[in-house]
């Protein structure tokens, strides 16, 4: 039944819903009305069985999950920011262990100087950590990633992040079906841990690996994620049918058709662009869009095959490479490589500065006249840049 | 779409009123969107809290620049920073005060609306009345549903209900209140409306 819910509660019910066994949290902005809306599902008997822990840190967050997974108990963190930062020895470890654990990062700015606004640099900081990263455009898609998550995770044995826009999303109040009891189940089978950690049969997980076996590690955590990139669709395509909506595309092509331009967004930017393209396509301007929903593993072959008929692709990043520019977009020019297509980085939204309608339309105008320069940055004020320049530091 | 911009300040549950706005608009089918301006949240200070109402789903995440109506909960932000600011010339104003207009200075902000779009509600008074602290919010959405006839009086009375229910509220005694708010000043701005009609 839909419901107008905001958006950090809809997630909170539908993790409940997964049936988690374990649920370590630590607060932070804006992830917090998450763990507060489940640390009351728990109190009131909903997950059951079901440990709430209340640790000392997202590092111990992080370590509390990996302990749990290896018992064989389904397991649950959020975090966003500084949290994430705070967890990442650990993060390594639950992905190299290939620990199932599901975590919802509820994207913000990395300080310093500290900002507790939406962007995606914590995530895109962890690009290379061996997670799944899938990131919601909206909180109905927010909440059925989790479903979806926990499965994936499950089978492939890798653990899954979900993303989700800090305020935009976590805060927002809008319609939101969230997956019932009965959905999830038929979706989402009790985990079944591959190895457990249990005194009366042990067993050693994470033992030191030598130059003998740690590239064939590696190697075996790659190939997982490339079977990622069949599992999402196949998956998202069952969780669809009992959800009766679309759910776990790896990408969203929108109105790409005979567009010369396409915007690659990734999270809760793309409804914004959706809008503008909407607009600019009743004045002629052949633009189209795609959000990019699976961030890793980065799937290169369908972004190839639904840009290389554009005559250019504009890439809304909202992390900064300092030195180097736009994250998304040295994947989807490797996704480009040897074509003739143009791809310009924009960096937008860092901080929580808005990606409005009004930018997005500056910005095509001049992409479309081919006039943008090799890096972007959206809407950057000059006048403050050279205030600053001026004092000589 | 419908675009809803309320200015208020920490503690006079500015978000919360954007997301009753929301689920009213919900209760009567339509599709909603409310999102606070997502900053520190501190008593006091100036809060801002936006809502979409639109027949068809919202896929937009910017900022209201350019708001149909204004929810304005403390009129001390008047001299503070320009709540106006992007008013559609044929928008709305629904500000919480004892005061008129003329007595704010502010006889040009009415004089520019069209007749019953900027009215003036006590809305603090009827919360100290009927709630007993000073919580402007839901008497202001009650007042809004008269001047707008956007979202009715029931719907708000449910989405108030809706969300006093559960934990500490459990007994009914807010949630009542907080209708109460609401129905007088719905009747105090819709008797205000037939009035300047009449004349």
């Amino acid at each position: 039944m839909r419901s107008q819910i905001e958006g950090s509660r809809a997630v909170a019910q539908t993790v409940a819903r997964c049936r988690p066994e374990v649920i370590c949290a630590y607060p932070i902005s804006p992830q917090t009305h998450i763990v507060e809306a489940l640390s009351e599902l728990v109190k009131s008997g909903d997950p059951a069985p079901c440990e709430y822990i209340n640790v000392e840190s997202e590092f111990a967050a992080m370590s509390v999950a990996i302990g749990a997974s290896a018992a064989g108990a389904r397991s649950y963190t959020a975090t966003a920011s500084q949290g994430l930062l705070y967890m990442v020895e650990a993060l390594y470890n639950a992905a190299g262990l290939g620990l199932p654990i599901v975590m919802t990062v509820a994207n913000r700015a990395i300080g310093a100087p500290i900002n507790i606004w939406n962007d995606h640099s914590d995530a895109m900081s962890q690009r290379d950590s061996g997670w799944i990263q899938l990131y919601a455009q909206s909180n109905q898609e927010a909440a059925d990633l989790h479903v979806l998550a926990f499965r994936l995770a499950e089978e492939l044995s890798t653990p899954v992040m979900v993303c989700m826009d800090g305020f935009v999303l976590t805060h927002a109040y809008e319609a939101v079906d969230v997956p019932t009891p009965e959905q999830v189940d038929a979706f989402l089978p009790p985990f079944k841990p591959r190895q457990v950690l249990d005194p009366a049969d042990p067993v050693s997980i994470g033992a030191m690996v030598g130059p003998e076996a740690f590239l064939e590690v590696r190697y075996l955590a790659h190939d997982k994620h490339l079977r990622a990139l069949e599992e999402i669709p196949r998956l998202g395509a069952e969780l669809s049918a009992i959800l009766g909506r679309p759910c776990g595309r790896l990408v969203e092509p929108y109105r790409v058709l005979g567009a010369e331009t396409v915007v690659v967004a990734l999270g809760s930017a793309f409804g914004t662009v959706q809008d503008t393209v909407d607009v600019l396509r009743a004045e002629e301007m052949p633009v189209g869009a795609l959000a990019v929903s699976a961030f890793r593993p980065f799937p290169y072959d369908v972004v190839r095959t639904i840009l290389e008929n554009a005559r250019r692709v504009v890439v809304l990043d909202r992390a900064l490479a300092v030195g180097v520019g736009g994250i998304v977009s040295m994947d989807v020019r490797a996704a480009l490589a040897g074509l003739d297509t143009l791809c310009y980085p924009v960096i937008a939204g860092l901080g929580g500065r808005p990606i409005t309608r009004d930018s997005l339309r500056r910005l095509l105008a001049d992409a479309v006249a081919d006039r943008l320069e090799p890096l972007t940055f959206l809407d950057l004020d000059r006048a403050v840049v050279e205030r600053y320049t001026a004092t000589g530091s | 779409m419908f675009q809803i911009r309320v200015h208020g300040r920490g503690g006079q549950g500015v978000v919360t009123a954007a997301e009753l706005l929301s689920v009213a608009a919900f209760n009567e089918g339509r599709h909603a969107q409310a999102f606070p301006s997502f900053g520190s949240e501190r008593t006091g200070a100036p809060v801002v809290a936006f809502c979409r109402i639109d027949d068809r789903p919202i896929r937009l995440r910017e900022p209201i620049v350019d708001p149909d109506a204004l929810i304005v909960q403390d009129a001390t932000l008047l001299r503070q920073l320009d709540v106006f600011a992007g008013l559609r010339p044929d928008g709305y104003v629904l500000l919480n005060s004892e005061r008129s207009w003329d007595e704010l200075g502010l006889a040009d902000v009415a004089a520019r609306r069209r007749p019953g779009r900027a009215l003036i509600v006590p809305a603090t008074r009827l919360a100290l009345t009927h709630v007993g602290r000073p919580v402007p919010n839901a008497a202001l959405l009650g007042g809004f549903a008269a001047m707008t006839g956007l979202v009715s009086l029931h719907a708000v009375e449910a989405a108030i209900r809706d969300r006093f229910t559960s934990g500490r509220f459990s007994s009914g005694r807010v949630a009542d209140a907080n209708v109460a708010a609401a129905t007088e000043a719905f009747t105090l701005i819709a008797a205000e409306l037939k009035e300047s009609s009449r004349a």
